[in-house]
């Protein structure tokens, strides 16, 4: 019995979903993989693709597109500076246990417009709905300040974005985004999340992955300071060395 | 021109960087300092993560001060006695300063720390520096010798035991007194990101009495050695050390120091060590300032921490 009650309700259900037969998404980027090489100065991720609708038609209102682009998060710890004894100084500090290295999002409309705030917050819709997991013994209100600060921070530096009208439908079909990444964008695994969204309801999503990563030069500094780390201060020494008695000679050679 | 630095993780103009390093490599050469005093500040204002700046900054300084050490040792101005024992107090000093390093990143006020030590030591050393310069220059301009100075080394330094000669420094003293001398400047290596001859200098001058010209020569004889195990304890510890950074502050700053070395021989003492006081009290009080203003950003994020 128990067996067949799945089978049960996907017979009941049938009818439904293929009457309201599933809204789909296809999604590609303009790169799997983007390079930081030495004349790295940042990138833009094309973010493009099509709404599949059932029997190809579709409706008279428009939906909204919500992309999401992440980078890999890590742990962050936010200190405020007070005044203590004349100079200020890092006073009281809440730590943030998962916060993405780049965040970004851009819709076809305001964020608050797509949807209400509960669906917004679980699929991670726009900076404020971000859950950056504080850890604090300090009340509700000083971590919110806080969060406001860190958020501010990776604003001013370009990590978080958010873009309304950022998304191009063309024709209710295609759309495309364009997402700016800042020479500082760490690397590491990101996703690009599309979200379809119809009268407040999130009806279809799809994930695409691409990695950030250095590359040439710049990536075997990298990987020879994190694994040869003898090796490689020894070499910063003798490179140095080497330039101080090379400049000492072309100089005194004049 | 624009360049991505590997370890720093960010972009620079790299023109800038190589002009920075030009200035403070003249400075170097000039006064026999590493220059880093003023490295890392620059560096940590243009963006650079602090960390990477006080690792690169070490390194750099190797660099610099080779090209200055190797001037002043043709002139037979370096005496390496003196330097093998404040080399051998520095590299104790660079290994306690790494375990105060870590200790204060982790209570995440290393910067604050950085900052007051600099106003303290900068704001003394600068003032005796000025108050000595501005004496001998007031004596020349009267027409009479300088004064003489009446003790050769402080009391406590000549109360120490197992005395040495140091030929070339005209001294007979403890050798303890310049490593104990090497250990504080070591320590400041590591968590400044500094050569420490600014620190240096002066107390070879008035702490062990040294021969003026041997001072500088000796100064960065052992800033070179220091330096280079400060390089070696971030490379392996902190893996904070960008090697392309590095390199950019030492293009322009190893052609600079040459410069700064034949400057130095051209200007009268006096007006040098005036010219020294002047901008160390200068850095001084910037940073002083910078510590009691409002900040414009009340919130400091500190990654992976």
């Amino acid at each position: 019995m128990r067996r067949i009650l799945p089978l049960l309700q996907w017979l009941l259900l049938w009818p439904l979903l293929a009457g309201a037969a599933p809204i789909g998404l296809i999604t590609q980027l303009s790169q799997a993989r983007i390079d930081i090489n030495t004349t790295f100065r940042g990138a833009e991720l094309l973010v493009f693709g099509a709404i599949q609708y059932p029997r190809g038609q579709a409706p008279d209102d428009p939906p909204d597109i919500a992309v999401v682009v992440r980078g890999p998060a890590a742990p962050v710890t936010v200190r405020r500076k007070e005044r203590i004894a004349g100079i200020w100084v890092n006073a009281q500090a809440v730590r943030f246990e998962s916060v993405p290295g780049f965040y970004a999002v851009a819709a076809t409309r305001p964020i608050a417009e797509l949807a209400d705030e509960r669906t917004t917050a679980i699929y991670e819709i726009g900076i404020r709905n971000l859950q950056l997991s504080p850890v604090s013994a300090a009340g509700d209100a000083t971590t919110r300040t806080f969060e406001a600060g860190l958020v501010a921070a990776r604003e001013r530096a370009g990590l978080f974005a958010e873009r309304p009208g950022g998304v191009e439908l063309t024709r209710d079909v295609l759309y495309a985004a364009r997402i700016a990444l800042p020479a500082a964008v760490p690397v590491g695994e990101y996703a690009a999340e599309i979200h379809l969204i119809r009268k407040g309801r999130v009806l279809a999503s799809t994930s695409a992955p691409f990695v950030i990563d250095k590359s040439g030069f710049e990536r075997w500094v990298y990987v020879n300071a994190q694994e040869h780390s003898l090796a490689y201060g020894l070499s910063a020494v003798a490179a140095a060395l080497m330039a101080g008695v090379l400049a000492a000679a072309v100089t005194r050679r004049r | 021109m624009d360049l991505y630095l590997p370890i720093a993780e960010m972009s620079v103009n790299a023109l800038v960087i190589i002009l920075l390093g030009a200035g403070v490599g003249f400075l170097s050469g000039m006064f026999g300092v590493g220059g880093g005093f003023l490295t890392t500040p620059l560096l940590i204002f243009y963006g650079i993560p602090p960390a990477v700046a006080v690792a690169s900054s070490a390194t750099q300084i190797t660099g610099s001060s080779v090209s200055g050490a190797l001037a002043y040792w043709e002139r037979g101005q370096v005496d390496v006695k003196m330097g093998g024992v404040l080399v051998a107090g520095g590299v104790i000093g660079a290994g306690l300063g790494q375990v105060v390093f870590r200790l204060l990143q982790a209570v995440g006020q290393i910067d604050i720390v950085i900052s007051l030590i600099y106003v303290l030591f900068l704001t003394a050393i600068g003032g005796l520096m000025l108050r000595d310069a501005v004496t001998a220059l007031l004596a020349a301009r009267a027409g009479q010798d300088p004064p003489a100075r009446g003790r050769r080394h402080l009391s406590w330094v000549a109360a120490l035991p197992w005395r040495m000669r140091f030929q070339r420094s005209g001294l007979y003293i403890s050798p303890l007194a310049p490593l104990l001398l090497g250990a504080l400047v070591g320590m400041l290596t590591v968590i400044m990101g500094i050569g420490g001859g600014f620190i240096m200098v002066p107390a070879m001058v008035y702490v062990l009495g040294m021969r003026a010209q041997a001072v500088v020569g000796t100064s960065l004889f052992q800033i070179i050695f220091v330096t280079a195990a400060t390089t070696l304890l971030h490379a392996t510890a902190s893996k904070t050390v960008d090697i392309v950074l590095a390199l950019l502050l030492l293009v322009g700053g190893v052609a600079g120091a040459q410069f700064g070395v034949r400057a130095a021989q051209k200007m009268p003492p006096d007006r040098l060590r005036l010219a020294l006081a002047l901008l160390v009290l200068a850095v001084a009080a910037r940073l002083a300032f910078g510590l009691t203003l409002r900040p414009a950003e009340p919130f400091a994020l500190f990654e992976g921490a």
